[in-house]
């Protein structure tokens, strides 16, 4: 996919420090409408300290995120939703707080849009990790955000928890909305993404689509994706 | 805010255990400090036995008889008796458990008695024996006998200083007294003395018998002097000391009505900090406070939501704690309303200091652990009377007490429900300040909190 003429997210020189350690460094990058970019890395690398920047729970240290044209929606890695409530009852209190005009038509749209209509009064605690976690997204585009922002939304599912949680968001970005996510398993950064960053250290090692990473360390003999991420962060000292 | 306080509303409705305790838990503490408070005290079991045969616990005094026997029973009402045969058989009632003391009056006591009146000799002894396993039934035992029997030595002391100061009034006015089944008169010194002034007006002056007689009617003068100040004085030392009781500072809270305060300010209390405190937290255990924060809620209106659900959903749970106390200890209904600004203001300060602990502790477990240990303590250093420790550690625990809702807290409630001074000015301003203050630090604590 190629980068629209206005993107929906633009972010330069990224950085956040905690204390003596740096989390971010410079970071600077762009997402255009309906584009699905994954950020990946090794553990420490950054990728939720940039994705909290962006959802604005954390405040960065230097740089500038602009141009978002709509809401920031934010699903965090853990499902953020209350489990002694209904499926249908975290929705409206989530589209009451985000003072939504007409809540209750949003709640259908997003039973729907999840597949979670059958269970609408089900308590989150009765459900399965799958479809809490279906829930914790539905909840973060209750506002209909132009970007939406996912930690790692797959880490806790089993295959095939899994395979129709991708289902869900590649339809989300076929609607337009631009999906910005951190996973661990390369595989689901080769097989969804449109483009994909790499951090190591909080540095920005590489921003483009999976064939390039793939061409970048082609030449180094890899045998498939995640072999060839592994010989790119090695050579890169991480 | 509104609709957080609906959603945790409905959170709590899904939590019936919770629930039921957070309503059980003031409730029962309300019928047991009711049933305490209105009940009489209960009677200690103890084993009785006496040799002193019916009919004759009489002692005789003069012309005067004082029962024995009559005061003994009334001994036997502050107990519950148990009679036993033999001094041995009351022992092993003792030593059995069946009784908490045992009381041996022995066979000869009332001759005893009879003896230390008449002659001053002798020395009556009653035998009270004790179970000393448990400490605190011995002194109850202890206490209920030893009030009784100072009763009855009083009430004998009374009767025969009565018996003295009327002969001494008979001997010093005359009168007509029963010896024997014969009623004989007495003549009295004061009549002496007339007879004898008399005699002596009417003998010649330079008559023999005039020295005698005026030694005779010197005598009576002193004797009438002593015996006059004799009478009073032997009938106070019965009551040598009357006290007369003053309050300062108009009413004080009746013990009944301060015992009603303690109860629903510590229900108060635990139920404050619990709910506050586990509620805030498991904003952050449901993994939905960063999401609540990144713009749908300030945290000011979160703690505010928390303070206001803890704070007037334990005030109305000690209102009815209080109206089921009302049951069986009078309280002051035509307060009504100060009841209940006394109870939301110290549900605030107290849901304030909750949220505190719930964003320091930030975990639900943790939160509910330090609410509950620190409850005790505070509850305790506010309750220690200043006059049982030393003047320092008096003023440490009133610097302790100052910093917590507790002390406030109780003397707003307490004056709510008895309507004494100091009044509830002060102890409102001071839940105020202390409720702005524990919000300044959960405030300070939401600034890690989402941190992991």
């Amino acid at each position: 996919m190629t980068l629209a003429t206005h993107p929906t997210l633009s972010v330069r020189g990224l950085t956040r420090s905690f204390g003596e350690r740096t989390a971010v460094r410079g970071v600077s990058f762009e997402v255009s409408p309906g584009e699905l970019l994954a950020v990946i890395g090794p553990n420490g690398a950054g990728k939720t300290t940039l994705l909290s920047m962006l959802a604005g729970v954390l405040a960065p240290s230097a740089g500038e995120i602009a141009g978002v044209s709509g809401r920031v929606g934010w699903v965090p890695q853990r499902p953020a939703v209350y489990s002694k409530l209904s499926v249908a009852e975290n929705l409206r209190l989530f589209a009451r707080l985000e003072k939504l005009p007409d809540p209750e038509p949003a709640v259908d749209r997003m039973l729907e849009q999840a597949g979670l209509r059958e269970r609408r009064d089900e308590q989150v605690s009765r459900l399965s990790g799958g479809n809490q976690q279906r829930l914790n997204i539905a909840v973060g585009l209750l506002c209909r955000p132009a970007v939406l922002l996912l930690d790692e939304p797959s880490s806790a599912l089993d295959p095939r928890q899994r395979e129709r949680l991708w289902e869900f968001i590649t339809n989300l970005s076929r609607q337009g909305t631009s999906v910005v996510y951190s996973t661990h398993n390369v595989f689901e950064a080769e097989r969804y993404a449109d483009r994909v960053m790499v951090l190591g250290d909080g540095e920005l090692l590489f921003l483009g689509t999976p064939a390039e990473l793939g061409r970048v360390v082609g030449d180094e003999g890899a045998a498939d994706f995640e072999a060839a991420f592994v010989s790119f962060l090695r050579g890169r000292g991480h | 805010m509104r609709w957080l306080l609906v959603k945790d509303l409905q959170i709590l409705r899904r939590s019936p255990l919770l629930v039921t305790m957070l309503v059980i838990y003031p409730a029962a503490i309300a019928l047991m400090i009711g049933f305490a408070l209105s009940s009489p005290p209960g009677k200690p079991k103890v084993a009785i036995y006496t040799g002193v045969k019916a009919g004759h616990g009489k002692i005789h005094f003069g012309t005067q008889q004082v029962n024995v026997s009559h005061y003994a029973q009334e001994l036997f009402s502050s107990v519950a008796p148990l009679h036993a045969s033999s001094p041995a058989a009351a022992i092993a009632d003792v030593r059995n458990g069946r009784a908490l003391a045992a009381l041996i009056v022995p066979a000869g006591i009332t001759q005893q008695l009879q003896s230390l009146l008449q002659n001053g000799d002798g020395n009556p002894t009653v035998q009270l024996v004790l179970n000393s396993r448990n400490p605190l039934e011995r002194d109850l035992a202890n206490q209920a006998i030893q009030a009784r029997v100072d009763e009855v030595e009083q009430a004998v002391t009374k009767q025969v200083l009565k018996v003295v100061v009327r002969d001494l009034q008979q001997v010093l006015s005359g009168g007509v007294v029963n010896l024997l089944g014969q009623n004989v008169s007495l003549l009295g010194l004061r009549n002496v003395r007339t007879i004898v002034d008399g005699t002596i007006a009417s003998l010649p002056r330079d008559s023999k018998l005039l020295p005698a007689l005026h030694q005779v009617a010197g005598f009576a003068n002193l004797a009438i002097e002593g015996l006059a100040f004799a009478g009073p004085a032997i009938g106070t030392v019965g009551t040598p000391l009357t006290v007369q009781r003053i309050d300062l500072a108009g009413r004080t809270t009746p013990i009944a009505s301060y015992a009603v305060a303690i109860a629903a300010v510590v229900s108060l209390m635990f139920v404050t900090l619990l709910l506050a405190a586990g509620m805030l937290a498991l904003e952050r255990s449901e993994n939905a406070y960063p999401r609540l924060v990144r713009g749908l809620v300030r945290p000011e209106a979160l703690l505010g939501e928390k303070i206001a659900l803890a704070g007037i959903s334990a005030a109305l749970l000690s209102l009815l704690l209080s109206a089921i106390v009302s049951i069986f200890v009078p309280l002051q209904w035509d307060r009504f309303e100060l009841w209940l600004l006394a109870l939301i203001a110290a549900g605030v300060a107290f849901a304030a200091m909750g949220v505190a602990i719930g964003g320091l502790a930030r975990e639900v477990s943790t939160a509910s652990l330090m609410a509950f240990l620190l409850s005790l303590p505070v509850a305790f250093i506010a309750l220690i009377p200043s006059t049982a420790v030393s003047g320092a550690v008096a003023s440490a625990l009133d610097v302790v007490s100052f910093a917590f809702p507790f002390r406030a807290g109780l003397q707003a409630v307490g004056n709510a429900f008895s309507g004494t001074a100091p009044g509830m000015a002060w102890p409102l301003v001071h839940l105020l300040v202390l409720g702005l203050l524990f919000g300044g630090l959960a405030r300070l604590a939401l600034r890690r909190f989402a941190v992991a």
